[in-house]
């Protein structure tokens, strides 16, 4: 059995990697493997993008030599969502496949699970989409680092937002999971520190995908919030959204909402996308720097599409993975544990590094307004806030991060 | 607050005329054929893309959707009868369970197929403006579409009663639904009945699903989803029972409405409270008839101790797995270690399916118990290994033992469905009581004590998985599975001979689920992590499909069952990314192939 | 006093009065025949009389005790049965099979380690030598032929070392010179001092067996006595026969068997 998985893993591990291999390596260089698990299946409207972001980034880096002159090599697995069958496909990917990095991840506790099984077995695990700070803070371990803004960050983000309106009493939804919990958690937090008037007058934590839209509108609106925290997404957010216009929850409602602004979940919302939400997102049609526009021509060259925030998330993460293997200037786990941390790495919204006290990338995202444009929601009056500006202190990090 | 709770019922009671059409049509179906239909949701999905499919090319007017609707539910019908035609009409004669391990092998194969025809991305359906509106309704805006949808569900329920009544196809599902043996006394082709029967149950569940699309978009979680709260409806309702179905289905609606109103930590496990007082206060559901049937005609063959090549191979199996995984690399014993786990939990499910003849949905329960029975007691109580395994024991022998109490008062598709509800509750209050449990983000760290070393703990999970199956093979073969046995063989017969068939049941249920929490216990700690899917639906049909796969009949089964159904999951999940539709059609030729399983 | 008694018993199924206050009394050592046309209500009865259902009214009593409860009890009390349609425990030998029965008897299902099939092995080949089912002993219960069956039915009951015996058509089933065989064994029971009650539809097993007859129609028990009384009486003949008035006989004729 064995030996009839290795040939068939052989097989696609090829094929995955076909327009990533170039013929310009000696054949002595062995590429660098990177083993990555994400829901591909699960949430394919943001890792489908995801994907071709991170193949993007792998063939513009080897094309360019490489990272210390070896191409790298991609093994992509999806988890289905599934906390257990990720941990299964990161032992194949370790075990068998031999990967040198272990990457990826959409869901916060998939994430976790991973970071955990990267600490056991003292392997590098560099998360891209999960955004709970347990990740880099309490739960925070040596082989763990993470790319995208987290809960607190995206929370906070917003919380500047949302304290400077005169809403008095709120109500959250959000999933009921590591993500939505820990987003919410801190949310009240933090603008209850900045507006200690303000009160949370009901709270949902629908199953994740299962949400009953018209049950939990009802519920809310029952509570007469003044103004609304979402953290849903993807499939609940487009039921919530849908049983929220019809029965007029929105109405006269400030609603401030978690990654609602990005491309691949205001699609789907189609004309029925909200108007002035205060979202955080990725305004794609409206960014002119340089950065953004080449990452966005080079995109639409490859794949004939526009990108969406997965596409940004899976290139940096490649390219943070470039950057710390360059500086660590070794795939042994150890030293690139270390040698990841101070990294600094180019991304479509600008330079980024990965700071040395929590393993947290000072990626940032974009915080704007939703408005309805030809039929479609997009983002308006938005600006970039860069990660490190959304950070805690060191001395706050030390007291949130028991592994130092 | 009045109000609130109006609105909120008639939400509910929107919600429960999808759930009514679909539930219908799986009644309907199990009335007449018994095949309990696990794709049943699978065919509600596809009636949702099919919607999906037709109506976003149709004019967004109520006429074009009404048509798209009927369009979608009439290809889904046609879907079914050829499913029945094809494939379910093979197996009318197979045991109940290897029914439903088929139609869940059909399961994963249109998982599959549909993703491959749509794509994996939700499918949100562009609503019209008349989708959009809402009626004001004690001061609040409720959705039209919503009045609908409740208007619906008795008009579907006022057509099926006058179908029943008043027309001679009515008149033979009544006769097949109430006594089979009448059908052929009538001088009814079966065949085409069924067949019939298939195709209106395929029809409703795609007419639920299509009519969904308003509110929710076509996505691949619906058949798991909904499968799970039909079964509910069903069994609250009373199995064959229209009228019932619709009456559980508002129950269950509006239930799921107010709980997220009321107690929205806890909508999760409300409805399977329901279900499971239900069974045990009226096991025929609310309107159902009572099901006499003491053996439907179950042919059970001579248990026979192993012969002695078997038991060779045994040891040679074992050993080569010890030599494999001592030498071999963390990844070889991971995979061991999982075998090995799922060596001892198929036994553990054979104690009940093969001696006790019980039918169990829900032996994950027990595998979840012991599992976080083992991560809790490691975690918080910091209890050293054998501690915490000893706990994971205990837990879910002493839960099963107590549910057993309840659940050896009844039988055959009751006890079955029972089980699937105790399970969901287990699974429920996992997923849902995250203070302690951590829900869905499980709990993690759980790894055996540095000190022990991988390869020993490999050693001790080799070990305690062998000794678990040897432990109950002797339990088996001496008198207390003898007698187990022949409470199964012949109830009237041994009880009349001084054996007591419920305690001895009792006794199974405590013995098989400590066996599986021994087994969940250590994959606690060979994962490292537990998570809610441990008791989840999927698990327990995993065991089922491994004791059926190996064959009932012998101990042996169970255990090459579990050997060759977590090898070809292991080799399809990492070879294809179709492994689900891979694993289901290799499940479907096996089964037509190897009905009494791979050991006869 | 009798051994075995019932008063009174009385059972309906949904509006089918199938036992209606029928009275009777089995001693140890009688060899006692409840006969009757199809549907009469002798198995109705046996069931009551073993426990395996609850008169709607009327008692059971053994040794002057009442009895009641479930089979369980009655199987503990010492009465002992065999089905109409014979029950044996299928996915066993037939060995096994007696041997199952006797550990029940003995109490000793409760063990979890040592292998059943080695254990009570003497007395199980001595209760198969007695119903003549040795040479069998090794063979699958379920591919016994009917007969057999039957034979092995009554091994099971005998592991009990019952007092009361009830067997509803022993020998249904069996060719003639078989039946008389089993007969014999049988009244060689009842020999050894326990009391047997049984139903037949062979009447020359009733008649050359039976030390007392019962008769039922229709739930009642309407003639008792001798072979020789019920042979003469007149209400006997017509439940067999039809009614002087001319309606159809309600079942098979006196020595027909069913
Ligand atoms: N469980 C039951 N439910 C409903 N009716 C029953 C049940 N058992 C027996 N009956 C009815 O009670 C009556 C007596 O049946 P019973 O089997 O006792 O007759 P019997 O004398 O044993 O007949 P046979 O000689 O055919 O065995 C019959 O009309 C039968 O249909
Ligand atoms: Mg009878």
């Amino acid at each position: 059995m064995s030996l009839n998985r290795r040939t068939l893993l052989a097989t696609t591990g090829a094929a995955l990697t076909a327009g990533a291999l170039r013929p310009a390596f000696a054949a002595a260089a062995a590429p660098i493997r990177i083993g990555e698990i994400n829901s591909y299946t699960a949430i394919p409207a943001f890792t489908l993008p995801y994907r071709k972001g991170m193949e993007l980034a792998v063939a513009q880096i080897n094309a360019d030599g490489g990272v210390l002159g070896r191409p790298l090599e991609l093994l992509v697995r999806d988890d289905a969502g599934k906390p257990d069958d990720t941990l299964r496909l990161a032992a194949e990917l370790v075990g068998e496949q031999k990967v040198d990095v272990l990457a990826g991840g959409y869901l916060s506790n998939v994430g976790l699970a991973l970071s955990d099984f990267a600490l056991q077995n003292k392997r590098l695990f560099v998360a891209g989409e999960p955004l709970t700070d347990a990740l880099v803070w309490q739960k925070g371990n040596r082989y763990t680092y993470r790319l995208r803004p987290s809960t607190y960050m995206q929370a906070l983000m917003l919380v500047e937002e949302a304290a400077k309106l005169p809403a008095k009493t709120w109500a959250t939804v959000a999933p009921n999971y590591e993500y939505g919990t820990s987003t919410v958690k801190w949310f009240k937090q933090l603008l209850l520190a900045r507006r200690p008037d303000v009160k949370f007058v009901a709270d949902q934590l629908p199953p994740l995908g299962k949400i009953d839209a018209g049950a939990v509108v009802a519920a809310i609106e029952q509570a007469k919030p003044q103004a609304i925290f979402n953290v849903t997404f993807g499939a609940d957010l487009t039921n919530f959204v849908r049983q929220g216009n019809t029965r007029g929850l929105f109405d006269g409602r400030a609603v401030v909402s978690v990654l609602s602004g990005e491309p691949e979940y205001l699609e789907a919302l189609g004309d029925e996308a909200p108007s002035d939400w205060i979202v955080t997102g990725y305004p794609v049609v409206g960014v002119t720097d340089k950065a953004n526009t080449d990452f966005i021509a080079a995109y639409k060259a490859k794949f004939n599409e526009a990108p969406k925030m997965g596409s940004v998330v899976g290139y940096s993460l490649i390219k943070s993975i470039a950057a710390g293997i360059a500086k660590s200037k070794s795939t042994d786990q150890d030293a690139m544990a270390a040698g990841f941390a101070g990294a600094h790495f180019a991304t479509p919204f600008g330079d980024a590094m990965w700071r040395a006290q929590d393993h947290q990338s000072t990626l940032g995202t974009y915080v704007g307004r939703t408005a309805l444009k030809d039929g479609h929601g997009v983002m308006v009056n938005w600006r970039y806030v860069d990660g490190a500006s959304a950070l805690p202190s060191d001395d706050m990090v030390k007291t949130l991060r028991p592994a130092g | 607050m009045l109000s609130t709770l109006a609105i909120q019922a008639l939400t509910g009671l929107a919600s429960a005329s999808s759930l009514f059409l679909v539930a219908s049509g799986l009644s309907v179906i199990f009335g007449v054929t018994r095949v309990v239909n696990f794709a049943h949701g699978s065919l509600c999905m596809l009636g949702a893309y099919l919607g999906w499919s037709v109506l976003s090319r149709l004019p967004h007017d109520p006429a074009s959707f009404a048509a798209g609707v009927v369009m979608a539910s009439l290809g889904v019908a046609l879907f079914g009868a050829a499913l029945e035609a094809t494939l379910l009409r093979r197996l009318y004669r197979a045991p109940a369970l290897l029914q439903l391990l088929a139609t869940f092998a059909v399961l994963l194969v249109m998982q599959d197929g549909v993703q491959h025809i749509w794509g994996p991305a939700d499918l949100p359906l562009p609503r019209g403006v008349w989708l959009r509106s809402f009626v004001p309704l004690l001061g609040e805006r409720f959705p039209f579409y919503d009045l609908i949808l409740i208007a619906i569900g008795p008009l579907v329920l006022l057509a099926l009663w006058m179908v029943m009544a008043r027309t001679r196809f009515g008149v033979l599902l009544r006769a097949a639904t109430e006594n089979r043996d009448m059908l052929s006394a009538l001088g009814v082709d079966e065949r085409f009945l069924f067949t019939a029967v298939f195709a209106l149950g395929a029809g409703l569940a795609g007419l639920g699903g299509a009519l969904s699309l308003p509110e929710n978009s076509a996505n691949l979680g619906i058949d798991l989803r909904v499968v799970t709260d039909a079964f509910v409806v069903v069994v609250v309702g009373g199995m064959g029972s229209i009228a019932g179905a619709y009456l559980a289905a508002v129950l269950v609606g509006v239930m799921q409405a107010m709980g997220i109103l009321l107690l929205p930590k806890a909508s999760l496990v409300l409805v399977f409270v329901l279900m499971a007082l239900v069974l045990v206060l009226r096991p025929q559901g609310v309107l159902g008839q009572k099901q006499t049937q003491e053996n439907d005609g179950e042919r059970f063959h001579r248990v026979r101790a192993a012969p002695p090549w078997q038991r060779i191979a045994g040891l040679a199996v074992v050993l080569l797995a010890l030599a494999v995984g001592l030498a071999g690399g963390d990844f070889a014993r991971s995979v061991l270690e999982e075998m090995a786990i799922a060596v001892l939990f198929a036994a553990s499910l054979h104690v009940l399916l093969g001696p006790g003849g019980m039918i169990s949905f829900g032996h994950a329960a027990w595998f979840g118990i012991g599992a976080y029975a083992v991560a809790l007691t490691t975690s918080t109580l910091a209890a050293p290994l054998p501690l915490a395994l000893l706990a994971g024991v205990l837990a879910a022998g002493a839960v099963a033992a107590i549910v057993g109490l309840v659940l050896v008062r009844l039988s055959g598709v009751s006890l079955a469905m029972l089980t699937l509800a105790f399970a969901q509750i287990a699974w429920a209050v996992a997923t849902q009581w995250s203070e302690v449990t951590g829900g869905d983000d499980g709990i993690l760290g759980i790894w055996p004590p540095s000190g022990l070393g991988a390869r020993l703990f490999f050693l001790l999970c080799l070990c305690l998985s062998v000794g678990g199956v040897l432990l109950l093979r002797r339990a088996l073969f001496a008198p207390f599975g003898y007698a187990l046995r022949a409470s199964r063989d012949a109830a009237s017969r041994a009880a009349a001979s001084g054996i007591d068939g419920a305690k001895l049941r009792l006794a199974a249920f405590a013995l098989a689920g400590a066996a599986a929490g021994l087994a969940g216990g250590l994959s606690t700690f060979s994962k490292g992590s537990v998570f809610p899917g441990s008791l989840a639906i999927f698990r327990s049909v995993d065991a089922l499909a491994m004791v059926l796969l190996g064959g009932v009949q012998s101990m042996v089964g169970p255990v090459v069952g579990a050997l060759a159904y977590t090898g070809l999951f292991d080799t399809l999940l990492l070879a294809s990314d179709y492994w689900r539709a891979l694993l289901g059609i290799t499940l479907l030729a096996l089964i037509l192939w190897r009905p009494q399983g791979l050991v006869k | 006093m009798s051994l075995f008694s019932a008063q009174n018993l009385t059972k309906s199924f949904g509006g089918v009065a199938a036992v209606r206050g029928v009275s009777l009394s089995v001693d140890a050592g009688e060899m006692v025949a409840l006969i009757g046309p199809n549907g009469a209500g002798k198995s109705s009865c046996f069931a009551m009389l073993g426990g395996q259902i609850a008169p709607d009214r009327g008692a059971i009593g053994l040794d002057g005790q009442p009895l009641s409860g479930s089979p369980l009890d009655f199987a503990r009390a010492g009465v002992a049965r065999s089905f109409q349609i014979a029950k044996i425990f299928a996915s066993m030998s037939v060995r096994e099979n007696v041997q199952t029965a006797l550990l029940a008897a003995h109490r000793r299902l409760w063990r979890f380690w040592r292998a059943a099939d080695t254990q009570a092995m003497a007395e199980a080949d001595t209760l198969l030598a007695r119903v003549g089912l040795s040479t069998l002993a090794e063979q699958d219960a379920a591919t016994l032929a009917y007969g057999d069956t039957k034979r092995l039915e009554l091994a099971i009951a005998l592991a009990a070392r019952p007092r009361v015996l009830l067997l509803d058509e022993p020998t249904a089933g069996m060719a003639r010179p078989e039946r008389r065989a089993a007969m014999q064994l049988i009244a060689s029971l009842a020999a050894d001092g326990i009391a047997v009650l049984f139903t037949e539809h062979d009447m020359d097993a009733v008649f050359g067996f039976a030390s007392r007859i019962l008769v039922m129609d229709r739930g009642r028990l309407v003639a008792e006595g001798s072979p020789a009384e019920i042979a003469a009486d007149p209400v006997v003949q017509a439940v067999y026969l039809g009614t002087p008035d001319g309606s159809q006989p309600r079942a098979a004729g006196l020595s027909a068997g069913a």
